[in-house]
């Protein structure tokens, strides 16, 4: 008895199975969409750990978008120019493309000393958590100082200073953008190596809330977009934004900012003489300026 | 009338999402959009309405005729699988933007246990194949109202001024829990 059981079990099961899967095959057969055959060929050059740095859900869906030319080839950021190369090679692109190589930069100046806190928050000390009911800064655009980057960096590049603010070593940093994506308020950005000049502030407060909750954020003067003569930098949304495509240094707009929130970046390293450079030019700029406002008084 | 009955109490009182809460994971997941919570909707009416067909047919002439009825949920999943396959090939043929919108959580209608629990509750009420069909239907058009009610609120609520530690996952859950309460008023629609 328990024999026969044990049989009809397997032959209906079997049977079961058989039959959808003949029907499965059918319309396998029927239904099958035409694939890019680039896209299997780049999927077996990616590096295959599904990291997600690209922004995609994973390598598949970069190959696709990458097949598409909905993006750029050299997106797979930890599989570095090698990678790069023979995605050139494989989608067929007549121009060699440069593997652009990134760094992420913290975009807040309100570390402890500067920026005002007014609430005392007691929860889970993460950033996330901490964001979803606003943190201890007054100003919502902040970093939050929890380090949520530093435990997502799987490089150990970040650590937090003792003014609250994260650091990220520029030498170890691979841009892979994990810390990018760590951070709540996106106050973490990926850079081009050779971007020299940041805004380093994200607040789109108006000026006279920055001012009063922060004495190092951007309160929107204008000063840096009348300053620089590159059409560069511009205010928008209370925010001074720099267009690294338009200019990569627009040192004018350093000279004047009333907060120190434009500034000349650390030097990557490997290209400390680029930043020496537009350093060595600033501050010429700044001598000639302030030798004409003496001279002025004496003429009058 | 046995069988119209069946289909109210399957869409509105017995609603598989708000009443039974089952499916609940396509429900948040995929009911931001009117458009896609719609497609998504009909997407698994499609599975329910077969399978419901088709786990009839299996409980009634295998699983019973047989007498094998420990198989049930065996049998059920693997017709649910196939299902869930076919509809994936058919929809990638026919709209690579659909597909693309619905994403992962198209093969997930095979983990969606409204489809499950609706082979299981067909078995365990007996009914007839017209009715487990109706059943079926009932139960698809029900999901499918749910996640439509919910993308609409959802769509407004990108306009409304949600207090911050509300927004996001927050407000949602919010949402589908004053949906459920709202949609237990239909249970003195039928006295069953």
């Amino acid at each position: 008895m328990e024999i026969t059981i044990l049989f009809i079990s397997l032959a209906s099961m079997g049977g079961i199975g058989l039959v959808l899967s003949m029907i499965l095959v059918i319309a396998d057969k029927n239904l099958a969409v035409e694939e890019d055959p680039r896209v299997e060929k780049a999927l077996e050059v990616l590096p295959g750990a599904n990291c997600g740095a690209c922004g995609f859900a994973g390598c598949a869906a970069l190959a696709t978008a990458l097949a598409e030319g909905k993006v750029s080839v050299d997106a797979c950021k930890p599989g570095g120019k090698e990678v790069t190369d023979k995605l050139v090679e494989i989608l067929g692109l007549e121009e060699a493309v440069e593997f652009a190589p990134k760094v992420a930069r913290v975009f807040c100046s309100g570390g402890l000393k500067e920026a005002q806190r007014d609430k005392i928050y007691t929860g889970v000390r993460t950033c996330g958590s901490a964001n979803l009911v606003g943190a201890e800064k007054a100003c919502l655009y902040s970093c939050i100082g929890y380090g949520d980057c530093v435990s997502a960096c799987p490089f150990d590049a970040v650590r937090m200073n003792d003014n609250g603010l994260p650091v990220i070593d520029l030498g170890k940093c691979t841009g892979c953008g994990e810390c990018v994506r760590a951070c709540p308020r996106n106050i973490i950005g990926l850079t081009g190596y050779e971007d020299v000049v940041h805004v380093y502030c994200r607040s789109r407060d108006k000026g006279p809330v920055v001012r009063k909750i922060c004495t190092a954020g951007c309160i929107a003067c204008k000063l840096c977009e009348r300053d620089d003569d590159t059409g560069a930098v511009t205010i928008s949304d209370n925010l001074s934004v720099i267009d690294h495509e338009v200019n990569k240094a627009p040192v004018m707009a350093v000279k004047r900012c009333p907060t120190e929130v434009i500034r000349i970046s650390d030097p990557v390293p490997g290209h400390e003489k680029l930043f020496e450079e537009k350093t060595k030019l600033l501050q010429e700029i700044l001598e000639k300026e302030s030798k004409e406002k003496k001279e002025e008084p004496e003429k009058k | 009338m046995e069988v119209f009955l069946i289909f109210i109490s399957a869409v509105l009182v017995n609603n598989f999402v708000l009443s039974y809460f089952l499916g609940i994971c396509p429900f948040l997941g995929v009911s931001g959009k009117i458009e896609s919570a719609t497609s998504m909707g009909f997407a698994v009416t499609f599975v329910l309405t077969l399978s419901s067909a088709i786990t009839w047919l299996i409980n009634n002439y295998i699983l019973i005729a047989f007498k094998v009825p420990f198989l049930e949920y065996v049998s059920f999943i693997i017709v649910i699988a196939a299902l869930v396959q076919f509809v994936e090939m058919f929809i990638r043929k026919m709209s690579k933007t659909l597909y693309d919108t619905l994403g992962i959580y198209l093969p997930l209608i095979t983990t969606n246990c409204a489809i499950l629990g609706l082979a299981l509750f067909g078995a365990l009420r007996k009914y007839g194949f017209i009715e487990n069909i109706v059943f079926g239907i009932g139960a698809g058009i029900g999901f499918t109202l749910a996640l439509v009610i919910m993308a609409g609120i959802r769509e407004e609520l990108d306009l409304a001024d949600v207090p911050q530690p509300l927004k996001g996952a927050a407000i949602t859950l919010i949402l589908a829990g004053l949906l459920a309460l709202a949609f237990m008023g239909f249970a003195g629609l039928i006295s069953a």
